[in-house]
């Protein structure tokens, strides 16, 4: 893998789905590229085909027009090295929070070792779980649930995490502290993220790059670089620059859910 | 189970507060105790039957005291109960299993492939729509006399609820979680036993909660047709004879047995599933 081959590239995608009432464009001409260790967020309408766009990524479904690719070669089935956190955690109600972020080995490989359980109590420790190995979800707050999911999407250690919303169920102190609790994630051990958001403040809080795309069928109508350094915090949206940036992707944004 | 627990979290929070604890109402007190209220409700209305029942004359074929229904009950021995309840409850508990055991892949067959439930469900419908209580003097004709036919008969009435509640189960689960086994790989078989079945729990206990009595209804019906034993074949038995007395001992006998086999299901999902049981329940 050469440093500076893409971690994804979305070249001319298109998705039509067939459906009941006839064809469905969801997206069409989608043209991206995420670089290795880049954190990019996706802004847009609803139904605009994000949750479309992530699964493309993830091998889970095929483009019907167009290449997705990861790390340069085409995405035809699900890969190992990609890790997905869902809107809501949809944890197993019936396994305790270790035996949740297990799962995949468990899933995958019939069987449960006991370094997957070591790896598992450490990446808990890093989305701050440690001490709630043996908890049910159901014991849990809604931000600890979520805090879980991402932890299960980290246990196999992927290169590419893929985000759909995961943040939008929760209240928005606890979003907030979300948002800077993924980059500390981040940071501490560095992935390629596509970020789906509603939110452009946590889009542009959390991302190196935010994509905005049109209404359906989607496409993409902005790419831009974020003017935010790292590290960031609370007061980093504050600035006047940061203000009209966010102005600028707002106008973006209400143009495509009118029209 | 959580009784225990909630006894001792009550009792740590009235030393740690110096506040007097709200004295409980008598109303509030049998609402929150088990077992009690219904039982005097019960013990309330075998009163009133007894008493109305003498009081009235009614005569003995028309309503017969609880009193003379235990007096019926006592008039058999034993060992003739055990023969005519174990005739009853092998039937039902065979025809129970084999309907559980049928219904499993049929629910996994239709929750998997849309072409299968296309074709089988019509089917399904038509099956649970035939009166059974009509099919089972045929079903007896060409089956024969001996438990076969019996069982086959109470597995059509039980097994219906156990499809539809097994098939709702296994299709409820969410589909993040299936997406997570595709992007994983994982065998189909893998998603069924460590998603979609353990998902589908709860479904799956209300179908066998129903399923249950209905098995029994189900082994009555066939007794009703052709038996030498079995609570259904005693009833009908002691109703042609005009023991009506020794009926409702039978009849009594059956609820009781209904009664145990469904608590058999309740408290297996209690004990094996305390998590599939709604919060409060647990
Ligand atoms: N499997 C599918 N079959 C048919 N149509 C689909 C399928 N998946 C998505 N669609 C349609 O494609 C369009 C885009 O869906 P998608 O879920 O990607 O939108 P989205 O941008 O994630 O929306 P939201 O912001 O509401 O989550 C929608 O109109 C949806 O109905
Ligand atoms: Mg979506």
């Amino acid at each position: 893998m050469s440093i500076d081959q893409d971690a994804i590239r979305f070249s001319d995608v298109g998705m039509t789905f067939l459906t009941d009432h006839g064809p469905l464009t969801a997206l069409s001409g989608v043209d991206v590229a995420l670089k290795r260790h880049e954190f990019v967020a996706v802004l847009g309408p609803s139904g605009c085909g994000k949750s479309t766009l992530l699964r493309l990524t993830s091998g889970l479904m095929k483009a019907t027009q167009g290449t997705v690719s990861v790390f340069g070669h085409p995405v035809s089935e699900p890969r190992d090295d990609i890790g997905i956190v869902f809107q809501q955690a949809t944890l197993l109600p019936w396994a305790n929070v270790l035996d949740n972020v297990t799962f995949p080995a468990k899933h995958k490989r019939g069987r449960v070792s006991a370094s997957d359980r070591d790896h598992a109590r450490q990446i808990l420790a890093t989305c701050g779980l440690a001490g709630f190995e043996s908890r049910l979800p159901s014991e849990l707050s809604g931000g600890m649930q979520q805090r879980v999911g991402i932890a299960r999407a980290l246990f196999l250690n992927p290169d590419i995490l893929l985000m759909d919303e995961p943040f939008s169920a929760l209240d928005a102190l606890t979003r907030d502290a979300m948002g800077f609790e993924l980059l500390r994630i981040w940071q501490a051990s560095p992935k390629t993220v596509l970020f789906i958001t509603h939110s452009i403040p946590e889009a542009v809080i959390l991302a190196d790059r935010v994509v905005v795309m049109s209404g359906r069928p989607g496409r993409v109508i902005a790419d831009m670089e974020v003017p935010l350094g790292r590290p960031r915090d609370e007061s980093s949206l504050r600035s006047p620059e940061m203000q009209d940036y966010m102005a600028h992707l707002r106008s973006l944004l209400i143009r495509e859910e009118v029209a | 189970m959580t009784a225990p627990a909630d006894v001792s979290t009550a009792t740590g929070k009235t030393t740690a507060a110096p506040v007097k604890a709200p004295r409980m109402t008598l109303s509030e007190w049998l609402i929150r105790t088990p077992v009690v209220l219904p039982l005097l409700t019960f013990v309330l209305i075998l009163a009133l039957w007894e008493g109305g029942t003498r009081l009235f004359n009614v005569p003995s074929y028309v309503l017969p005291a609880p009193s003379r229904i235990l007096e019926g009950f006592s008039a058999i021995p034993a060992s003739r109960w055990v023969e005519h309840v174990w005739s009853t409850l092998r039937v039902a508990l065979i025809g129970y299993i084999a309907s559980i055991v049928i219904s499993l892949p049929i629910a996994v067959g239709l929750a998997k492939s849309r072409l299968l439930s296309r074709a089988l469900y019509p089917l399904l419908v038509v099956i649970q729509s035939v009166p059974i209580v009509a099919v089972a003097p045929i079903i007896i004709v060409v089956l024969g006399t001996d438990d076969l036919p019996r069982i086959v008969i109470t597995f059509m009435i039980s097994f219906f609820p156990l499809v539809v509640s097994m098939t709702t189960g296994l299709m409820a689960t969410p589909p993040e979680l299936i997406e997570l086994s595709r992007s994983l790989r994982a065998p189909v078989w893998r998603e069924i036993s460590q998603i979609r079945l353990p998902y589908a729990t709860p479904y799956i206990f209300s179908g066998l909660k129903i399923s249950i009595t209905l098995s029994v209804v189900g082994a009555v019906v066939a007794e009703f047709v052709a038996a030498e034993a079995g609570i259904g074949y005693f009833i009908q038995f002691s109703t042609s004879m005009f023991k009506l007395p020794q009926a409702w001992a039978g009849l009594g006998i059956l609820l009781v047995m209904s009664l145990a086999l469904f608590q058999v299901v309740n408290l297996a999902q209690k004990i094996l599933f305390p998590w599939s049981l709604p919060k409060e329940r647990r």
